[in-house]
């Protein structure tokens, strides 16, 4: 029978099937663990007196509480450093291996477990964060689970779930010079909507997704929450095995072979029927930026900020009014005059080396715009390591950018680097929620290109625009 | 989790209707990175009001909650279940409970008993006339019994099997351990493990300083 790629992978991990409705027994091939979603679920172990059925199927990292500044010298605040060395107690009692700070395999969950070669095509990928949908470039099933089912994960390797809806999402075309990814998945969630992936896996497909390089594939995955679909996939191919081979967890010799042979079974079959599609051509994105306190509420950069009489369905003008009044903004302003405090580059959805050296070649020799701070946060200690080997911390610095350590940093107001009230970002993260970069805080959702342009004009601005700079 | 057929526990009448799990266990109270000693943290808005009804002697050590309807709405939090049962609850009574914590209540081990709006007033009378008057619930039977009043709950099929059986979520996947080991060994060779680690050689990170 014709399948998707998500059902392929679903059915290939069945340990029981459920009848009438009943969830299906699945295993779970990979589980990421961090400090914030982890403590109860061992403290749910001990309790009850059970053991991590598979330690070696578990890595564990520190990444939303880090600072990235002085991550030698103790973590000031309390809660955070309570957590981080609960982990760590809970990581050597159960025997579960981690990267703490300071480790060189230390980082964002998403960016340290396809960099070590653990995320791989076919498998289904656990962690308890919503971003897990990151590991879904490869091929694999990844989605993020809650406290409750890390602890079952953890007892029995698998979890009891429905089948997840399939949504085909076809992206035609070719990117032209300034678009990226970030655009890409920008586009598609202001197309469906914050709720529009509920229920669904999304899988992307088409020319310009097969263009994607695997850096480039995880920035469209992982905000395939922001759609509200639990997980994103795109079939593996070419570019999938060789980003993997050699890296250190990836299989060897007649291995390598039957895994590749494999993967190449891993695409949705020609006659397979998606439960609903959608499709774009990358020909016609331009840069995007969110406008809102919700991913869905972006527009291109060319565009004004909307104007909430103008806008037809009332629950719309309504979010719209709220947004606008949050942002601090007014209505009919050209997007391009919005004037930025601190432009973030980092985070699972922008932090790897790629993205560095996209924001590297637009900023060397240039400096930053007085009125604005910038932070260059990479998402692993590796992509520190990688970057500075390659010389771009001297041009983050020569710029006037701060250079940090590996973390989520700013992307979430868990950790020291946090947006004061009112103050406005340029930010390559994922969610531009009110708070979600410190209270009172403004975000504005953005690529890294867009990112390099507004550090050095000081407004939302393109690559495109610094011709004339 | 304890098996539950039947149990027998001072009543405490919750006057009130909505208690959504803020009430239940405030937000600040999340932070913690334990799953027990939640019970100064219960109502812990009501707690400092000497005349709220755990704060009364009678009804101090109680363990059958017996609440106005639509209790338990609001956030997910599986902290409200915990809070609950940390400080001693057994059973919650009310008229209508939110899904969610319901759901969560027969995952914790805390029987969540619906009945009838005029069987709750019933049962508030006896408890507030009467301070420290004991009600037994009966799973089995599905039953409330308080003095002289007995009136039926209702709770679904297979939660009070899980219950009686004291099985939690993980309890029934591990009835199915021998097919979790028999897939495991079917697995793949090329299926990656985490251990024994593999990674590039470790390097010294240096620590960022703040600039200016």
């Amino acid at each position: 029978m014709a399948g998707t790629l998500a059902e392929k992978v679903w059915d290939a991990h069945i340990v029981r099937r459920g009848n009438d409705g009943a969830p299906d027994l699945l295993y779970i091939d990979l589980h990421l663990v961090h400090e914030v979603t982890s403590p109860q679920a061992f403290e749910g172990l001990r309790l009850a007196g059970r053991r991590v059925r598979r330690p070696d199927l578990t890595i564990a990292t520190e990444d939303h509480n880090t600072p990235t500044l002085d991550i030698d010298r103790q973590i000031a605040d309390v809660t955070s450093r309570t957590q981080i060395q609960t982990l760590r107690t809970n990581a050597a009692e159960f025997g579960v291996r981690i990267h703490s700070l300071g480790d060189a395999d230390q980082g964002i969950v998403h960016v340290v477990g396809p960099q070590l070669g653990l995320t791989m095509p076919g498998l289904t990928v656990v962690c308890g964060d919503s971003h897990t949908s990151t590991h879904g470039a490869f091929g694999a099933l990844a989605f993020g689970i809650g406290t409750s089912e890390v602890e079952h994960v953890l007892a029995t390797q698998t979890l009891p779930l429905v089948p997840f809806k399939t949504m085909a999402v076809t992206i035609n075309g070719a990117l032209r010079p300034g678009t990226t990814a970030k655009d890409i998945i920008l586009a598609v969630i202001a197309k469906i909507g914050t709720g529009g992936g509920q229920g669904y896996v999304l899988e992307y497909r088409g020319e310009a997704i097969r263009a994607l390089s695997m850096e480039a594939r995880m920035t469209v995955c992982n905000m395939s929450i922001e759609a509200g679909a639990r997980a994103g996939m795109i079939a593996p191919d070419e570019t999938t095995a060789a980003y993997l081979q050699g890296r250190p967890h990836a299989p060897e010799g007649a291995d390598w072979d039957a895994a590749v042979a494999y993967w190449s079974t891993l695409k949705s079959d020609d006659d397979a029927v998606f439960d609903a599609e959608v499709v774009l051509d990358a020909n016609d994105l331009e840069p995007f930026v969110t406008w809102g306190t919700n991913p869905g509420q972006g527009l291109p950069l060319s565009a004004d900020v909307p104007v909430p009489e103008e806008i037809a369905d009332a629950n719309d003008r309504v979010a719209a009014e709220r947004a606008i009044e949050y942002m601090g903004l007014t209505p009919g302003t050209p997007l391009r005059d919005i004037a930025v405090d601190t432009v973030f580059i980092g985070s699972c959805t922008n932090g790897r080396i790629e993205d560095l050296r996209a924001v590297a070649e637009i900023i060397k020799g240039k400096h930053k715009a007085d009125s604005l701070r910038v932070l260059v946060v990479p998402g692993s200690a590796r992509v520190r390591l990688q970057a500075e080997a390659e010389g771009l911390d001297q041009v983050f610095l020569d710029f006037g950018a701060e250079w940090r350590n590996a973390g989520c940093s700013m992307c979430l107001g868990m950790n020291p680097d946090q947006l004061a009230p009112g103050e406005r970002s340029a930010s390559t993260s994922n969610r531009n929620f009110e708070g979600r970069q410190g209270k009172g805080g403004r975000t504005h959702l953005v690529s890294p290109l867009v990112a390099a342009a507004t550090a050095i004009r000081g407004t939302l601005s393109s690559p495109a625009d610094l011709v004339d700079a | 989790m304890e098996k539950f057929t039947q149990h027998t526990g001072v009543g405490v009448p919750l006057r009130r209707s909505n208690v959504d799990t803020d009430q239940i266990i405030p937000a600040v109270y999340l932070k913690r990175v334990t799953r027990t000693g939640f019970e100064d943290a219960l109502f812990a808005a009501w707690r400092g009001d000497p005349s709220f009804i755990l704060n009364q002697d009678a009804y101090a050590n109680g363990s059958v909650l017996v609440a106005g309807p639509d209790f338990g709405t609001g956030s997910s939090r599986e902290h409200a279940v915990w809070a609950l049962k940390d400080y001693g609850f057994r059973v919650v009574i009310s008229s209508r409970f939110a899904d969610i914590f319901r759901g969560n209540s027969g995952k914790q081990g805390l029987l969540a008993a619906q009945v009838g709006p005029e069987d709750v007033e019933l049962l508030w009378k006896i408890l507030e006339s009467r301070p420290g008057t004991p009600v037994t619930v009966d799973l089995e039977s599905r039953t409330v019994t308080c003095e002289d009043v007995v009136v039926p709950f209702q709770v679904d099929d297979y939660t009070r099997w899980r219950l009686m059986e004291g099985l939690d979520d993980i309890g029934l996947t591990l009835n199915h351990e021998v097919e979790i080991t028999d897939f495991e060994q079917t697995r793949e060779a090329w299926r990656p493990t985490t251990l024994p680690a593999k990674h590039l050689p470790s390097v010294e990170i240096v620590a960022a300083r703040p600039i200016g």
